[in-house]
C-alpha cells in the first residue's frame, strides 16, 4: 500500500509522505460529513446549486491549495471543505471513497476514485456540457475493462443513463435539485438500495462534473466492503470486490485499470489537479467518516432512519426459489432450484431472470460475502446448515414424505436467506451476488465443508467464546457496545429456549395429528360395528370429521414449523452473525491496543537510545515511532470503523427483525384462525348428525 | 382437600349415562375427602320408601365398599339375569401426581411465571381427575337406585343406610388370586360353552354384536385417550411458549415489544381454551366411551351367565336321557333338569329386557354426549376466532 501510495505521490511530483496525506484526507473527511449534514438540511437545495458557476470556480481555486494541502495537513481542511459546499454531494463521496480504499488497503482505488474529486474541481464551468458529453466515451472505454472481469456486469448500463440524462436534468430544470437532494442523504446514510437514484441524484447535482457521473456508475458496478460502503458508492467496491475475488496481488491490475482511465480523463481536463488529489487522499477518510458519523449520530440517525425508510419503498427486487430437482443419482446426486429474480434496479441486465444453483452455490456466496464484509463489521447472513442426514434420505430414499419435507424446508430457508442478503444495501451491491442472481453458470464452490452443519455453530461458538473472554479485557468505552452484546446474548438464549419449546409444539401437534387418525379410524370401526342404524351413521360421521381434523392439525404443524420454528432458527443463527460483528469489532480494538502497545514500546526504545547517546540508532528508532503512531491512527479509526458499522447494522438488524417478526407472527396467527374456522364448519356440519341419533 | 363443588356435579351428572331418577330414591355424593390413596365418599339419600328408617341420611363410604357392593351383587344368584352397573374404577391420582414431581424437578428450567401456571394446570387437572372419581361412584350407586329390582336389594340398602364405617375388608393377596383364578375359569369355560348350540336367535345376535362392540370399543376407548392426551400436551406447549415469549418481551425495547407482548397474550388464551378442548372431549367424548366399555362388560357377563345356564340346561337333559334309559334316579335328574330350565329361562326372559334397555341407553348416552362435545368444540372454536381476529387486528394497526 504505502510503495503504491508512494508511487502515485512521485507521479505528481510531490514528495509527500503518505502518513501525513493519510491524516490530512481524513480530516477533510469527517469535517465534510459533520458539515455536510447541516448543509443539506439547513440550506435550501437552491443554495448549494444555486451558483454553479460560481462555486465550480471556486472549487477550481480550492483545487491548488488540496495540492498544497499535503504539506500543510491544517490547511487541507478548509480547502476541501468549501469544494465540498459548492458541489454539494460529491466531496462527501470522494471523502467516503477514499476511507473504502483505506479499509481495502488498495491506494490505487482511492486514486481513482478520487478521480472524479479532480475533474470537479479542475474543470471550468464552460466546460460542463461539452465534457460530459467527451468524457462519456472515455469513461466507457476504461470501464470495459473491469466489465470483462466477471464482476463488474451491468455497470455499462447505467452509466450510459446517467450521462444521458445528466446534463438535461442539471441545466434545464433547477427545482430538481431539491429532489435531488435527498438521494444525496441517502449517499451519507445507507440507502445503497437507491445507488440508482443516487447516481442520478450525483450526477445531476454535480452540473458541470462528469466525475461524478464517474464516481457513481463505477459504484454501481461493485459492491461496498467496508463499513462506509453505504455511504460511499461503489466506485471503490469495484475495486475491493476485486482485490478480493483476484487476491490482494491483484491491486495492479486495477491501478491499470484505473491508470489508463485517469489518463483518459485527464485528456480533457487538468491531469495534474487529479493526481495530486489522489495522492493526498491515500490514507484514511474512512475512518474518520465512521468516527465522524459515530460522534454526529443524533442528526445522522435520524437522518439514516428516513434514509432507511425511504429505500424500502422504493427497493425493487423478488427473488424465489422454486422447482427444487434431484440432479444425478447415487450418493453424487443433489438438489438444483430454480433461482428467479424479479427486479427494477437498473444494474441488473434484465427485468427477469433465472438461474439454477445448488446448495453449496449458497453455501459459497456466503464464504465469500463473509469473507469480504464480516471483517468490516457487517452482518452478513448466514445460509442454512448443511445436512448429512437430509440429504443422505435425499439421495438414497424415493419418494419418502420426510425427504420431501427436508427438500421443501431447504428450499425455504434457502430463499429466506436470500432474501436476507438481497435485503442489505451493501451485499446487494456487492458483485458475487450479482453474479449468483445472474451469471448462467457459476464456478463449482469448493470447501464449503468448514460451513456444515455442527462445524458452523461450533465456529459461531468459538467465535463468541472469545468474544467473552475479551470483553473481560476490554474496559468498554461505549455503554452501548456493551448493553447490546448483553441483549444480544439473552436473546439468543430466551430464543434457543423457545426454540425448543416450539419445537416440542411441533412435535406434539404432529403427535396429536396422527393419534386423531388413529381415532378415527378406530371410531369408523366402531361404528361399523354399532347395530343402531343413527348411531352408527353418527359414528361414521365423526370419523370423517375427525380424519379432517387431522388434516387441519397436520397443517398447523407445518405451520408451526414454516412460519414459527424456522423464523426462530433463522433469528438464532442471525444472532451468531450478530454475534460475529460485534467480535470484529473486538478484534479491531484488540488490534489497536496491540499497535500501542508496540508504539510504547518504541518510545521506551527511542528513550532509552536517547539517554545511552546513541544517534546512529535514533534515527531509525524514530522512523518506526513515526510508523507506529500512523498505525495507531489508523487502526483506531478502523476501529471506530468498524464500531460505527456495527452500530448501523444492529440498528437495521433489529428494524429487520421486528419487521420480520411482526410479519410472521400475524401469518401464524392467521393461521391458526384459519384452522379454527375450519373446525367450527366441520364441527357446524357434524352437529345435526349427532342430534339425529335417535 | 378438594371438595366437590354442587353446580359442577349437576353439571356432570348422568354425563355417560342417562338415569330417569326414581323420585322415591335419590343418592347422590355431595362431598369427598381425599387422604393419599384413600378416598371418602360422602353419600347422601333422600327417599320416600319405608325401608329407610329415616327420609334423609348420609354415610361415609370408601371405594373398597363400593367395590365390595358390586361384587356381592354380582354374586347374587337371583340377579344373574341382570346387568350388573359396572364397579367404578379405583381412583387414580397416579398420573397428575407423577406429573406434578416431574414438574418439582424441572422447576429450575421455568421462569416463576411458567412455572406457576404450570402448577395450576397440574391442580386443575388433579380436580378433575378426582372430580371424575366421584362422579363415577355416584353414577354406579344412581344406576342401581333406578333398577326395579336392585333398588330393592338388602345390601344396597345396608351400604346406603348404615352410619358406621362398613369396614370392608380389602381383599388379602389370596382373594386377589382367587378372583384372578375365578376369570381364568370364567374365560375357559366361555370357550367351552361356546360349542353349545344357541337357541335363541336374538341372544345369538347379541352374542356376535357385544362381542364384537367390546374388543371396538375398547381400542376406541385407548385411541381416544390418546387423543386427548396429545391434546393436553399442546396445550401444555403453549404455556411455555406464552412464558418464553413474555421474556423475551420484557428484555426487547423496540418496537417489537409489543407485538411480542401480544403475540404471548395470546398464547396465554389459546393455552386455556385448548385446555378446555382437551378437557372436554375427555369428558364427553373419552369418558362416555371409557363407561360403555366397562357397561358391555357387565352385559357380556349377563351372557356368559345365560349361556352357563343354557349348557346347565342341556346337560341336565341330557342327564335325564341317561337316566331314563338306565331308569335310575329319574325322579332326581327330571327335578334338576327343571330346575335348569327355570333358571335359563328365567335368565333369558330378563336378560333380553335387560339388553334391549341397555341398547337404548346407550344410544341416548352416545346421542347426548356427542351433541354436548360438538356444542362445545364449536364453542371453544369461535372464542379462539374471535380471539385471533383481535389479536391480529390489533398487531396489524400497530
Amino acid at each position: 500500500m504505502d510503495a503504491l501510495s508512494s508511487g502515485c505521490t512521485v507521479k505528481m511530483g510531490e514528495g509527500q509522505n503518505p502518513l501525513e496525506a493519510m491524516a490530512d484526507s481524513t480530516f477533510s473527511a469527517s469535517d465534510v460529513l459533520s458539515d455536510l449534514p447541516n448543509d443539506l438540511l439547513g440550506e435550501p437545495p437552491s443554495a448549494v446549486f444555486g451558483d454553479p458557476l460560481s462555486n465550480i470556480s471556486k472549487q477550481e481555486s480550492t483545487s491548488n491549495p488540496a495540492k498544497q494541502s499535503s504539506k500543510l495537513p491544517s490547511d487541507v481542511p478548509c480547502d476541501i471543505f468549501d469544494p465540498l459546499h459548492g458541489t454539494g454531494m460529491e466531496p462527501k463521496d470522494d471523502g467516503k471513497n477514499a476511507s473504502l480504499i483505506d479499509i481495502v488497503i488498495n491506494p490505487v482505488t482511492s486514486a481513482k476514485d478520487n478521480l472524479p474529486v479532480d475533474d470537479l474541481l479542475s474543470q471550468p464551468e464552460i466546460d460542463i456540457p461539452a465534457k460530459t458529453k467527451t468524457e462519456q466515451p472515455a469513461e466507457l472505454r476504461s470501464e470495459e475493462r473491469p466489465k470483462d472481469e466477471p464482476l463488474s456486469v451491468a455497470s455499462s448500463k447505467p452509466k450510459k443513463d446517467l450521462f444521458e440524462d445528466s446534463p438535461e436534468d442539471l441545466f434545464s430544470e433547477l427545482p430538481k435539485t431539491k429532489a435531488k437532494t435527498k438521494p444525496q442523504m441517502d449517499l451519507f446514510g445507507d440507502s445503497s438500495p437507491d445507488l440508482f437514484m443516487d447516481a442520478k441524484a450525483a450526477a445531476d447535482t454535480g452540473p458541470g462534473r462528469n466525475a461524478p457521473a464517474d464516481l457513481f456508475s463505477e459504484e454501481s458496478v461493485a459492491t461496498t466492503t467496508s463499513k462506509s460502503a453505504k455511504s460511499n458508492i461503489s466506485a471503490n467496491s469495484i475495486v475491493t470486490a476485486n482485490s478480493k475475488a483476484n487476491g490482494v496481488h491483484s491491486d495492479e491490475e486495477e491501478q491499470d485499470i484505473f491508470a489508463e482511465a485517469t489518463v483518459e480523463l485527464s485528456l480533457d481536463s487538468p491531469h495534474n489537479n487529479r493526481k495530486t488529489l489522489d495522492t493526498t487522499k491515500p490514507s484514511e477518510p474512512a475512518s474518520s467518516l465512521s468516527a465522524a458519523a459515530g460522534s454526529s449520530k443524533a442528526q445522522a440517525k435520524t437522518l439514516e432512519e428516513l434514509e432507511e425508510e425511504e429505500s424500502e419503498d422504493k427497493f425493487e427486487l423478488n427473488i424465489s426459489i422454486t422447482n427444487p430437482e434431484k440432479v444425478g443419482d447415487g450418493m453424487n446426486a443433489y438438489m438444483a432450484y430454480k433461482v428467479s429474480t424479479q427486479t427494477t434496479l437498473p444494474m441488473f441486465r434484465s427485468k427477469t431472470f433465472t438461474v439454477r444453483r445448488r446448495f453449496s452455490d449458497f453455501l459459497g456466496l456466503y464464504e465469500k460475502l463473509s469473507e469480504k464484509h464480516s471483517q468490516n463489521g457487517y452482518i452478513v447472513p448466514p445460509p442454512p446448515e448443511k445436512s448429512l442426514l437430509g440429504m443422505t434420505k435425499v439421495k438414497v430414499g424415493k419418494d419418502d414424505p420426510s425427504s420431501g419435507e427436508f427438500v421443501e424446508r431447504r428450499r425455504a430457508s434457502l430463499e429466506r436467506y436470500l432474501q436476507r442478503v438481497v435485503c442489505h444495501p451493501s451485499l446487494l451491491q456487492d458483485p458475487d451476488v450479482r453474479e449468483f442472481l445472474e451469471r448462467e453458470e457459476l464456478p463449482r464452490a469448493v470447501n464449503t465443508q468448514a460451513l456444515s452443519g455442527a462445524g458452523f455453530l461450533k465456529m459461531i461458538n468459538k467465535a463468541t467464546d472469545a468474544v467473552s473472554k475479551m470483553t473481560i479485557k476490554m474496559n468498554e468505552s461505549d455503554v452501548w457496545f456493551e448493553e447490546k452484546l448483553q441483549e444480544v446474548e439473552s436473546e439468543d438464549q430466551q430464543l434457543r429456549k423457545l426454540h425448543a419449546v416450539v419445537d416440542s409444539l411441533v412435535s406434539h401437534r404432529k403427535e396429536l395429528s396422527v393419534n386423531t387418525a388413529v381415532f378415527a379410524k378406530s371410531v369408523a370401526m366402531l361404528g361399523s360395528s354399532e347395530d343402531n342404524t343413527a348411531l352408527s351413521r353418527a359414528l361414521s360421521q365423526l370419523a370423517e370429521l375427525e380424519d379432517k381434523i387431522e388434516q387441519l392439525h397436520q397443517e398447523q404443524a407445518g405451520n408451526d414449523f414454516f412460519v414459527f420454528t424456522e423464523l426462530l432458527a433463522d433469528y438464532i443463527r442471525l444472532l451468531g452473525a450478530v454475534r460475529g460483528s460485534f467480535d470484529q469489532r473486538m478484534k479491531s480494538w484488540q488490534r489497536w491496543q496491540d499497535a500501542q502497545t508496540t508504539l510504547q514500546k518504541k518510545r521506551e526504545a527511542e528513550a532509552k537510545l536517547l539517554w545511552a547517546n546513541k544517534p546512529d540508532k535514533l534515527q531509525q528508532a524514530k522512523d518506526e515511532i513515526a510508523e507506529w503512531e500512523g498505525k495507531v491512527t489508523q487502526y483506531e479509526r478502523e476501529f471506530e470503523r468498524v464500531s460505527a458499522t456495527v452500530r448501523k447494522e444492529v440498528i437495521r438488524f433489529e428494524k429487520e427483525k421486528a419487521r420480520d417478526f411482526k410479519k410472521q407472527i400475524i401469518k401464524y396467527l392467521e393461521s391458526l384462525l384459519q384452522s379454527q374456522q375450519q373446525l367450527i364448519k366441520y364441527w357446524e356440519a357434524f352437529l345435526p348428525e349427532a342430534k339425529a341419533i335417535a | 382437600m378438594p371438595t366437590i363443588s354442587q353446580e359442577y356435579k349437576t353439571a356432570l351428572r348422568s354425563v355417560s349415562v342417562d338415569l330417569n331418577n326414581d323420585v322415591s330414591l335419590l343418592i347422590d355424593i355431595p362431598d369427598a375427602l381425599c387422604e393419599r390413596d384413600k378416598v371418602k365418599f360422602t353419600v347422601h339419600t333422600k327417599t320416600t320408601l319405608s325401608v329407610f328408617q329415616k327420609p334423609e341420611f348420609s354415610v361415609p363410604r370408601q371405594h373398597e365398599d363400593f367395590i365390595w357392593l358390586h361384587d356381592t351383587l354380582v354374586e347374587t344368584e337371583e340377579y344373574a339375569g341382570l346387568i350388573i352397573p359396572p364397579a367404578p374404577p379405583k381412583p387414580d391420582f397416579e398420573s397428575p401426581r407423577e406429573k406434578m414431581h416431574k414438574l418439582g424437578e424441572g422447576e429450575a428450567t421455568m421462569t416463576k411465571e411458567e412455572y406457576t401456571k404450570m402448577k395450576q394446570e397440574l391442580e386443575a387437572e388433579y380436580l378433575a381427575v378426582f372430580k371424575k372419581t366421584v362422579q363415577v361412584h355416584e353414577v354406579f350407586l344412581q344406576r342401581l337406585s333406578s333398577h326395579p329390582v336392585l333398588s330393592k336389594d338388602r345390601n344396597f340398602q345396608i351400604f346406603l343406610e348404615y352410619d358406621q364405617d362398613l369396614s370392608v375388608r380389602r381383599k388379602n393377596a389370596k382373594e386377589m388370586f382367587g378372583g384372578f383364578f375365578k376369570n381364568m375359569v370364567k374365560s375357559a369355560d366361555e370357550v367351552l360353552i361356546s360349542g353349545v348350540k344357541e337357541v335363541d336367535d336374538f341372544f345369538e345376535q347379541e352374542k356376535t354384536f357385544l362381542l364384537d362392540y367390546s374388543t371396538k370399543i375398547k381400542d376406541s376407548t385407548t385411541k381416544a385417550e390418546r387423543m386427548t392426551r396429545a391434546h393436553k400436551n399442546v396445550a401444555d406447549d403453549y404455556i411455555h411458549v406464552a412464558a418464553i415469549l413474555n421474556s423475551i418481551s420484557a428484555e426487547e425495547n423496540t418496537a417489537l415489544k409489543k407485538h411480542l407482548d401480544k403475540f404471548s397474550d395470546m398464547f396465554e388464551k389459546l393455552r386455556k381454551v385448548e385446555g378446555r378442548v382437551a378437557s372436554d372431549q375427555e369428558l364427553k367424548l373419552t369418558e362416555l366411551l371409557r363407561y360403555y366399555t366397562r357397561d358391555i362388560q357387565a352385559a357380556k357377563d349377563l351372557l356368559y351367565r345365560r349361556a352357563r345356564a343354557l349348557a346347565d340346561y342341556e346337560n341336565s337333559n341330557k342327564a335325564l336321557d341317561k337316566a331314563r334309559l338306565k331308569s335310575k334316579d329319574v325322579a332326581q335328574a327330571e327335578d334338576n333338569q327343571r330346575q335348569c330350565m327355570q333358571k335359563f329361562e328365567k335368565l333369558s326372559e330378563s336378560g333380553k329386557k335387560e339388553l334391549t334397555s341397555f341398547k337404548g341407553r346407550r344410544v341416548v348416552a352416545f346421542r347426548k354426549n356427542l351433541v354436548e362435545m360438538a356444542e362445545l368444540e364449536i364453542k371453544h372454536a369461535k372464542n379462539s376466532v374471535s380471539l385471533l381476529q383481535g389479536c391480529i387486528e390489533t398487531l396489524k394497526n400497530c
